[in-house]
């Protein structure tokens, strides 16, 4: 559940460069074991599964809602675009949800694709129901209800589904996806199992949260918690860390964000638990003011926005944004996303609401579909106690529980991917 | 006309074009039905709180109007084009194009080192520039780095920042894209001494310097890792001009 803005993943993300050592036939291991670093650095080189540099993709922008007109605040908004890495044979299709706040085409989307196009599948990458892009096109009503969530991300898998036919041959279908992408499959595979649209064959779900609700507060604390002084000093910390970070690239003589430099930079200075916790904390934050933002935009405003005001491609959003950055999740809950479903459904309330942002609200289906399969880490940071302990009684032999990594540091780990690959071709895991 | 030259006429005439057509208020249009959010700046938002989004910014309009054309540039023309030279070029002879470009570049380093009156960081640069531009053939490799010179960046903007001027107001260039008054005076100054009294003026050659300014602004971009909608914020805007005043200040302060 990170999406960290341009500079700061870049900056923290460390990319590491060292020999290539193939880490097959050996127990797990695993560099990081505080689950924080593992969070926010990506894998050495050293230990990361070896993945192709080029799989043939094609992109495509479907117009979810024909008749939608695209607000002028979002004039660089055109459709929702989805990628589709493809074989030149018949094989089945996986359709992979993004994280919180991603594109389709992130880095990770970027790798996870090309996992799975070398496993042999047909790859259809799809943008978070709660990134920007998403709500603009392709939402009905408020994001961040689990129901309506799966129904737009649905109607969308069905429409990309219809634009790539021509082009691909498929064999079978299958779903995964991770973080709150992995929360909305489990969802999805619910949805379809009365549609029968795709009869998916695999469902896997790669580190989803148990309770939305509780996962999403916890990532908040994050940074309400660790930044020294509070969120009112967040200015002082984060001058602080920019110049720090600075200072190293000065030092060494570059201007650029190599990865290289990222990597040097990470050994010079390596960032305490509470600044990496921090940093988690301030990119959620932002994820989830960007989702808000838009979402109020799209239904009239009321709750950023002024009502009935129209902003178009020349209006300072300044101010907007930094009452965005200041509301929590559990405020857009509370203020705008129940009442909104409280006026739709008179028989709606926040316990209603907060139950279907679990796992549990489906539990007995989750229990009964053998074709549903869980990879997740013991360390994942925004799992609470006793959760990894429910989705392992949930699950029982379709889930595969690594004892480190984070919140999916690991997930190019081989073992992991082997994992993955092998529950969604059919093996046991 | 010499390229450099051109270059800033083709800008400041873009400039008051685009000044001219943006008459437009930054404020939402509202009427008599406009109702106030629930969650309002007034309210939300306390005295002491973190205002780092908030940068002087009073041709806004302008602004947003040139961000949208970059926007449009970047993507029909500028990245094309950068991707056209990644393609044909090898990474390692990028590399080497970007090395000769910085050496030239060590011209404005000298100037503006001894305008702050930086005489250690100048020598520094001057031994940078005549042991790249020899033992590096022409600037092509870089080995007084791993002799420990290393690169003293110094533009006019830090002079002028240096001595004390406040950014003024942020602006969005065509093209070159996030200033402020403070580093477009100083993008000006740098340009007409590399013209009249630099490199420019020594070569006295329209074709080389032509050549040259189209190397530098692909070599630029290439370099340049930023892309439009990466951020996935619809406050994009807001958070680069945040970042480019934040990394000015760092820039001037050392």
């Amino acid at each position: 559940m990170k999406r960290l803005f341009a500079s700061i993943i870049l900056i923290m993300a460390c990319l590491w460069w060292a020999k290539s050592v193939s880490a097959d036939s050996r127990p797990y291991f695993y560099p990081f074991v505080n689950p924080y670093v593992a969070t926010v650095m990506e894998l050495p080189k050293a230990f990361e599964v070896k993945l192709p540099e080029e799989v043939p993709t094609k992109e495509y922008t479907i117009d979810v809602f024909p008749d939608l007109k695209i607000p002028d605040v979002f004039w660089y908004e055109d459709g929702l675009p989805f990628s589709l890495a493809y074989q030149d044979h018949k094989a089945p299709l996986v359709f992979v949800v993004a994280g919180t706040g991603s594109r389709y085409n992130t880095p990770r989307m970027v790798k996870l694709q090309k996992a799975l196009h070398q496993a042999g599948f047909h790859v259809i990458s799809i943008t978070s129901p709660t990134h920007m892009d998403f709500v603009v096109n392709a939402s009905k009503g408020l994001p961040g209800d689990s129901l309506r969530d799966a129904r737009d991300l649905y109607r969308v898998m069905k429409l990309a589904y219809e634009k790539v036919k021509p082009k691909i041959e498929v064999s079978s279908f299958a779903l995964t996806g991770y973080s709150l992408g992995a929360f909305n499959a489990a969802f999805i595979a619910k949805l379809d199992d009365e549609q029968k649209r795709f009869n998916f064959k695999r469902v896997l779900l790669i580190n989803p949260p148990v309770n939305l609700y509780d996962s999403v507060i916890a990532l908040d604390k994050l940074m309400v918690e660790n930044i020294p002084g509070g969120p009112e000093k967040f200015d002082q910390w984060f001058r602080g860390l920019v110049a720090k970070l600075a200072a190293v690239s000065k030092e060494m003589g570059h201007t650029e964000l190599s990865g290289d430099f990222i990597y040097n930079a990470y050994k010079r200075l390596p960032p305490s638990e509470e600044n990496l916790a921090a940093i988690i904390g301030t990119a959620f934050r932002m994820s989830s003011a960007n989702m808000i933002f838009t979402a109020d935009v799209m239904n009239g405003g009321g709750y950023i926005v002024p009502k009935n005001a129209r902003l178009n491609n020349s209006t300072s959003l300044t101010k907007y944004a930094m009452v965005s950055y200041r509301t929590r999740f559990e405020d857009y809950f509370n203020e705008y996303l129940l009442p909104y479903y409280e006026k739709k459904d008179p028989y709606m309330n926040r316990q209603a609401l907060l139950d279907r942002s679990k796992l549990q609200s489906i539990e007995p289906y989750l229990k009964s579909a053998s074709k549903i399969g869980l990879v997740h880490n013991e360390d994942d940071i925004i799992l609470m106690p006793g959760e990894i302990d429910y989705l392992q009684g949930v699950f029982g032999n379709r889930a595969r529980i690594f004892p480190t990594g984070g919140h999916m540091g690991n997930m190019f780990h081989p073992d992991v991917v082997r994992s993955m690959i092998d529950f969604l071709t059919g093996k046991e895991i | 006309m010499n390229s450099t030259t051109k270059r800033i006429s083709l800008i400041s005439a873009a400039l008051s074009a685009m000044l001219l057509a943006s008459g437009c208020s930054t404020l939402p249009e509202t009427s008599s039905k406009t109702i106030p959010p629930l969650r309002t700046y007034e309210d939300v938002v306390k005295k002491d709180s973190p205002r780092l989004l908030e940068v002087s910014d009073s041709m806004e309009g302008f602004n947003r109007g040139a961000y949208r054309f970059n926007y449009n540039f970047d993507k029909y023309f500028f990245i094309p084009v950068v991707r056209t030279y990644e393609f044909i070029l090898p990474d390692y002879v990028e590399d080497r194009v970007s090395n000769a470009v910085d050496n030239i570049g060590e011209f404005a380093n000298l100037t503006n080192n001894l305008f702050q009156l930086k005489f250690k960081d100048a020598g520094i640069t001057l031994s940078r520039f005549a042991i790249n531009t020899t033992i590096g053939i022409a600037g092509l490799w870089d080995p007084a780095t791993s002799f420990g010179l290393e690169r003293q960046t110094e533009d006019f903007g830090q002079t002028l920042g240096h001595y004390g001027t406040g950014n003024g107001s942020y602006i969005v260039l065509p093209i070159a894209g996030p200033s402020n008054v403070r580093d477009t005076a100083g993008m000006v100054v740098d340009g007409a001494i590399f013209t009249f009294a630099g490199p420019s003026a020594w070569v006295d050659d329209q074709g080389i310097s032509n050549a040259y300014t189209a190397t530098y602004v692909v070599d630029k971009r290439h370099r340049i890792p930023f892309r439009y909608r990466q951020t996935g914020s619809p406050f994009e805007y807001e958070l680069v001009r945040m970042l480019y005043t934040m990394k000015r200040d760092f820039d001037i302060a050392n």
